[in-house]
Protein backbone atom coordinates (compact mmCIF):
# COMPACT_ATOMS: atom_id res chain seq x y z
CA UNK A 1 0.00 0.00 0.00
CA UNK A 2 1.71 3.67 -0.91
CA UNK A 3 2.42 6.00 1.62
CA UNK A 4 -0.08 9.00 1.82
CA UNK A 5 2.19 11.98 2.00
CA UNK A 6 0.99 14.56 4.36
CA UNK A 7 0.30 17.93 2.53
CA UNK A 8 -0.29 20.46 5.24
CA UNK A 9 -2.73 23.31 4.56
CA UNK A 10 0.16 25.87 3.93
CA UNK A 11 -2.47 28.32 4.37
CA UNK A 12 -3.58 28.00 7.58
CA UNK A 13 -6.61 29.67 8.89
CA UNK A 14 -5.79 32.74 6.89
CA UNK A 15 -7.15 30.53 3.84
CA UNK A 16 -10.78 31.89 5.34
CA UNK A 17 -10.99 34.86 4.20
CA UNK A 18 -9.07 34.52 0.97
CA UNK A 19 -10.73 31.73 -1.03
CA UNK A 20 -9.09 33.11 -4.11
CA UNK A 21 -11.66 32.28 -7.36
CA UNK A 22 -13.62 29.49 -4.70
CA UNK A 23 -17.55 29.80 -5.00
CA UNK A 24 -19.73 30.90 -2.41
CA UNK A 25 -19.24 27.35 -0.47
CA UNK A 26 -15.87 28.55 0.42
CA UNK A 27 -17.25 31.71 2.61
CA UNK A 28 -20.18 29.25 3.86
CA UNK A 29 -17.34 27.18 5.51
CA UNK A 30 -15.53 30.21 6.67
CA UNK A 31 -18.68 31.37 8.05
CA UNK A 32 -19.27 27.90 9.83
CA UNK A 33 -15.99 28.31 11.54
CA UNK A 34 -16.55 31.43 12.92
CA UNK A 35 -19.96 31.27 13.86
CA UNK A 36 -19.22 27.91 15.32
CA UNK A 37 -16.37 29.39 17.60
CA UNK A 38 -18.67 32.09 18.55
CA UNK A 39 -21.21 29.52 19.66
CA UNK A 40 -18.72 27.78 21.43
CA UNK A 41 -17.29 30.44 23.25
CA UNK A 42 -21.23 31.60 24.39
CA UNK A 43 -21.80 28.14 25.72
CA UNK A 44 -18.49 27.46 27.91
CA UNK A 45 -19.84 30.96 29.57
CA UNK A 46 -23.68 29.58 29.45
CA UNK A 47 -22.60 26.38 31.39
CA UNK A 48 -20.73 28.51 34.06
CA UNK A 49 -24.30 30.78 34.47
CA UNK A 50 -26.57 28.81 34.14
CA UNK A 51 -25.38 26.44 36.69
CA UNK A 52 -26.12 28.82 39.30
CA UNK A 53 -30.14 27.46 39.37
CA UNK A 54 -28.29 24.42 40.91
CA UNK A 55 -27.71 27.13 44.51
CA UNK A 56 -31.21 28.74 44.73
CA UNK A 57 -33.54 30.66 43.00
CA UNK A 58 -32.20 33.87 44.68
CA UNK A 59 -28.50 32.32 43.00
CA UNK A 60 -30.43 32.44 39.57
CA UNK A 61 -31.77 35.82 40.22
CA UNK A 62 -28.46 36.62 40.92
CA UNK A 63 -27.21 35.57 37.84
CA UNK A 64 -30.11 36.83 35.61
CA UNK A 65 -29.73 39.91 36.81
CA UNK A 66 -26.01 40.18 35.88
CA UNK A 67 -26.63 39.10 32.57
CA UNK A 68 -28.98 41.76 31.68
CA UNK A 69 -29.18 45.08 29.35
CA UNK A 70 -29.03 46.02 26.04
CA UNK A 71 -25.16 44.66 25.72
CA UNK A 72 -26.19 41.07 26.47
CA UNK A 73 -29.59 41.27 24.55
CA UNK A 74 -27.53 41.91 21.94
CA UNK A 75 -25.11 39.30 22.07
CA UNK A 76 -27.85 36.80 22.50
CA UNK A 77 -29.07 38.10 19.33
CA UNK A 78 -25.94 37.77 17.50
CA UNK A 79 -25.83 33.72 19.20
CA UNK A 80 -29.18 33.27 18.16
CA UNK A 81 -28.05 34.38 14.34
CA UNK A 82 -24.94 32.20 14.49
CA UNK A 83 -26.83 29.41 15.41
CA UNK A 84 -29.79 29.79 12.70
CA UNK A 85 -26.55 29.73 10.40
CA UNK A 86 -24.24 27.22 11.96
CA UNK A 87 -27.63 24.71 12.29
CA UNK A 88 -28.89 25.07 8.72
CA UNK A 89 -25.37 25.05 6.83
CA UNK A 90 -24.35 22.19 9.02
CA UNK A 91 -27.70 20.16 7.27
CA UNK A 92 -26.26 21.20 4.18
CA UNK A 93 -22.53 20.21 4.71
CA UNK A 94 -24.04 16.75 6.36
CA UNK A 95 -26.30 16.21 3.14
CA UNK A 96 -23.65 16.41 1.04
CA UNK A 97 -20.83 14.61 3.03
CA UNK A 98 -23.75 11.65 2.98
CA UNK A 99 -23.83 11.94 -0.85
CA UNK A 100 -27.40 13.76 -0.89
CA UNK A 101 -27.35 16.66 -3.82
CA UNK A 102 -23.70 16.32 -5.06
CA UNK A 103 -25.39 14.61 -8.96
CA UNK A 104 -24.69 11.46 -10.49
CA UNK A 105 -20.87 10.58 -10.88
CA UNK A 106 -19.87 11.28 -14.18
CA UNK A 107 -16.90 10.25 -16.53
CA UNK A 108 -13.81 12.83 -15.61
CA UNK A 109 -14.05 14.35 -18.95
CA UNK A 110 -12.22 17.82 -20.23
CA UNK A 111 -13.31 20.49 -19.72
CA UNK A 112 -14.47 19.11 -16.16
CA UNK A 113 -17.45 19.51 -14.93
CA UNK A 114 -17.63 21.15 -10.73
CA UNK A 115 -20.79 19.34 -8.17
CA UNK A 116 -20.63 22.78 -7.13
CA UNK A 117 -22.83 23.64 -9.51
CA UNK A 118 -25.63 20.82 -8.56
CA UNK A 119 -24.96 21.71 -4.95
CA UNK A 120 -25.21 25.03 -5.35
CA UNK A 121 -29.55 25.28 -5.15
CA UNK A 122 -29.04 23.59 -1.86
CA UNK A 123 -26.94 26.05 -0.38
CA UNK A 124 -28.87 29.09 -1.57
CA UNK A 125 -32.04 27.01 -0.29
CA UNK A 126 -30.09 26.90 3.43
CA UNK A 127 -29.44 30.57 2.70
CA UNK A 128 -32.95 31.27 2.17
CA UNK A 129 -34.07 28.90 5.22
CA UNK A 130 -31.40 30.83 7.75
CA UNK A 131 -32.88 33.93 6.77
CA UNK A 132 -36.18 33.06 8.05
CA UNK A 133 -35.42 31.44 10.85
CA UNK A 134 -33.38 34.82 11.83
CA UNK A 135 -36.56 37.21 10.68
CA UNK A 136 -38.44 35.00 12.86
CA UNK A 137 -36.04 35.18 15.91
CA UNK A 138 -35.46 39.36 15.30
CA UNK A 139 -39.56 39.70 15.25
CA UNK A 140 -39.77 37.62 18.36
CA UNK A 141 -36.77 39.13 20.46
CA UNK A 142 -36.67 42.31 19.42
CA UNK A 143 -40.33 43.28 18.27
CA UNK A 144 -42.79 41.36 20.34
CA UNK A 145 -40.51 40.82 23.42
CA UNK B 1 -12.72 2.42 11.09
CA UNK B 2 -10.10 4.89 11.97
CA UNK B 3 -9.89 6.54 14.68
CA UNK B 4 -10.56 9.99 12.87
CA UNK B 5 -13.09 8.56 10.66
CA UNK B 6 -14.93 7.54 14.34
CA UNK B 7 -14.47 10.99 15.56
CA UNK B 8 -15.76 12.49 12.67
CA UNK B 9 -18.96 10.35 12.50
CA UNK B 10 -19.65 11.17 16.87
CA UNK B 11 -19.07 15.16 15.50
CA UNK B 12 -21.93 14.53 12.56
CA UNK B 13 -24.11 12.38 15.34
CA UNK B 14 -23.67 15.00 18.15
CA UNK B 15 -24.58 17.71 15.76
CA UNK B 16 -27.92 16.09 15.11
CA UNK B 17 -28.43 16.05 18.69
CA UNK B 18 -27.46 19.58 19.14
CA UNK B 19 -30.05 20.58 16.12
CA UNK B 20 -32.86 18.94 18.05
CA UNK B 21 -31.77 20.27 21.69
CA UNK B 22 -31.02 23.17 20.78
CA UNK B 23 -33.61 23.63 18.54
CA UNK B 24 -35.88 23.48 21.02
CA UNK B 25 -33.91 25.84 23.57
CA UNK B 26 -34.22 28.26 21.19
CA UNK B 27 -37.45 27.92 20.19
CA UNK B 28 -38.23 28.14 24.00
CA UNK B 29 -36.28 31.16 24.49
CA UNK B 30 -35.63 33.40 21.74
CA UNK B 31 -39.12 32.56 19.77
CA UNK B 32 -41.83 32.44 22.02
CA UNK B 33 -43.30 35.59 20.63
CA UNK B 34 -44.16 33.68 17.52
CA UNK B 35 -43.82 30.22 18.13
CA UNK B 36 -45.62 29.21 21.72
CA UNK B 37 -45.47 25.88 23.05
CA UNK B 38 -47.11 25.49 26.42
CA UNK B 39 -44.58 22.82 27.68
CA UNK B 40 -41.42 24.78 26.98
CA UNK B 41 -42.26 27.43 29.31
CA UNK B 42 -44.98 25.94 31.63
CA UNK B 43 -45.37 28.19 33.96
CA UNK B 44 -46.00 31.33 30.96
CA UNK B 45 -48.76 28.90 30.13
CA UNK B 46 -50.34 28.51 32.99
CA UNK B 47 -50.10 32.37 34.26
CA UNK B 48 -51.48 33.26 30.36
CA UNK B 49 -54.77 30.51 30.89
CA UNK B 50 -55.67 32.16 34.17
CA UNK B 51 -55.49 35.40 32.25
CA UNK B 52 -52.51 35.96 34.23
CA UNK B 53 -49.38 38.11 32.64
CA UNK B 54 -46.53 36.64 31.09
CA UNK B 55 -43.51 35.64 32.59
CA UNK B 56 -40.03 35.02 31.02
CA UNK B 57 -38.89 31.83 29.30
CA UNK B 58 -36.42 32.46 31.99
CA UNK B 59 -37.91 33.61 35.19
CA UNK B 60 -37.09 31.20 37.91
CA UNK B 61 -41.05 30.04 37.77
CA UNK B 62 -40.61 28.51 34.17
CA UNK B 63 -36.58 27.40 35.28
CA UNK B 64 -38.55 25.82 38.07
CA UNK B 65 -41.12 24.04 36.15
CA UNK B 66 -38.40 22.98 33.71
CA UNK B 67 -36.20 21.41 36.17
CA UNK B 68 -38.69 19.54 38.01
CA UNK B 69 -39.07 16.96 35.26
CA UNK B 70 -36.42 14.15 34.35
CA UNK B 71 -36.88 14.46 31.21
CA UNK B 72 -35.50 18.27 31.37
CA UNK B 73 -32.94 17.19 33.15
CA UNK B 74 -31.80 14.16 31.22
CA UNK B 75 -32.28 16.18 27.93
CA UNK B 76 -30.14 19.25 30.09
CA UNK B 77 -27.01 16.56 30.03
CA UNK B 78 -27.51 14.88 26.72
CA UNK B 79 -26.98 18.46 24.88
CA UNK B 80 -24.69 19.59 27.34
CA UNK B 81 -21.94 16.15 26.45
CA UNK B 82 -23.45 16.62 22.24
CA UNK B 83 -22.46 20.37 23.04
CA UNK B 84 -18.92 20.22 24.14
CA UNK B 85 -17.78 17.18 22.52
CA UNK B 86 -19.26 18.91 18.99
CA UNK B 87 -17.73 22.75 20.02
CA UNK B 88 -14.17 21.04 21.13
CA UNK B 89 -13.87 18.83 18.88
CA UNK B 90 -14.56 21.15 16.24
CA UNK B 91 -12.24 23.69 17.77
CA UNK B 92 -9.15 20.93 17.79
CA UNK B 93 -9.85 20.95 13.94
CA UNK B 94 -9.40 24.53 13.53
CA UNK B 95 -6.26 24.71 15.66
CA UNK B 96 -4.87 21.97 13.59
CA UNK B 97 -5.90 23.68 10.21
CA UNK B 98 -3.45 26.65 11.67
CA UNK B 99 -0.44 23.76 11.40
CA UNK B 100 0.78 23.87 14.38
CA UNK B 101 3.94 21.60 15.68
CA UNK B 102 2.96 18.10 16.61
CA UNK B 103 3.55 18.63 20.14
CA UNK B 104 1.40 22.04 20.36
CA UNK B 105 -1.30 19.77 18.74
CA UNK B 106 -1.63 16.99 21.19
CA UNK B 107 -0.89 19.43 23.97
CA UNK B 108 -4.16 21.57 22.75
CA UNK B 109 -5.94 18.02 22.31
CA UNK B 110 -5.40 16.93 26.01
CA UNK B 111 -6.42 20.25 27.22
CA UNK B 112 -9.31 20.43 25.29
CA UNK B 113 -9.99 17.03 26.40
CA UNK B 114 -9.52 18.22 30.12
CA UNK B 115 -11.74 21.62 29.99
CA UNK B 116 -14.40 19.10 28.09
CA UNK B 117 -14.69 16.56 30.76
CA UNK B 118 -14.20 18.50 33.69
CA UNK B 119 -16.99 20.86 32.50
CA UNK B 120 -19.42 17.93 31.59
CA UNK B 121 -19.15 16.67 35.16
CA UNK B 122 -19.23 20.52 36.54
CA UNK B 123 -22.71 21.02 33.90
CA UNK B 124 -23.84 17.62 35.20
CA UNK B 125 -23.82 17.87 38.78
CA UNK B 126 -25.19 21.26 37.73
CA UNK B 127 -27.96 19.85 36.15
CA UNK B 128 -29.04 17.14 39.40
CA UNK B 129 -28.84 19.77 41.96
CA UNK B 130 -30.99 22.60 39.90
CA UNK B 131 -33.53 19.80 39.85
CA UNK B 132 -33.62 18.73 43.33
CA UNK B 133 -33.77 22.76 44.51
CA UNK B 134 -36.70 23.25 42.07
CA UNK B 135 -38.22 20.20 43.28
CA UNK B 136 -37.80 21.37 47.17
CA UNK B 137 -39.84 25.01 45.59
CA UNK B 138 -42.38 23.07 44.46
CA UNK B 139 -44.47 22.21 47.46
CA UNK B 140 -45.82 18.24 47.46
CA UNK B 141 -42.62 16.96 45.05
Amino acid sequence: MNDVKHRPNRLGIWGWVGGGRWGMERYLYALHRVTGLGILSYFLLHIIVTSSRAFSPQAWDRAMGMVTGPLFKLGEYLVFVAFAFHAVNGIRLALVELGFAVGEPIEPVYPYRTSVDVQRPLALGALALALVLVALGTVSMWIID
Amino acid sequence: MMRDQKLWTWHIIAGAVILVFLGLHMLTMHMEGVIKIGSLNPASARSEARGGEEIHPTSWPNVRARGVRTLYMASYILLLGAALFHGLYGLNNIIREANPAKWVQKAVTVVLLLVGVGLFVFGTWAAIAARAVARAAVPGL
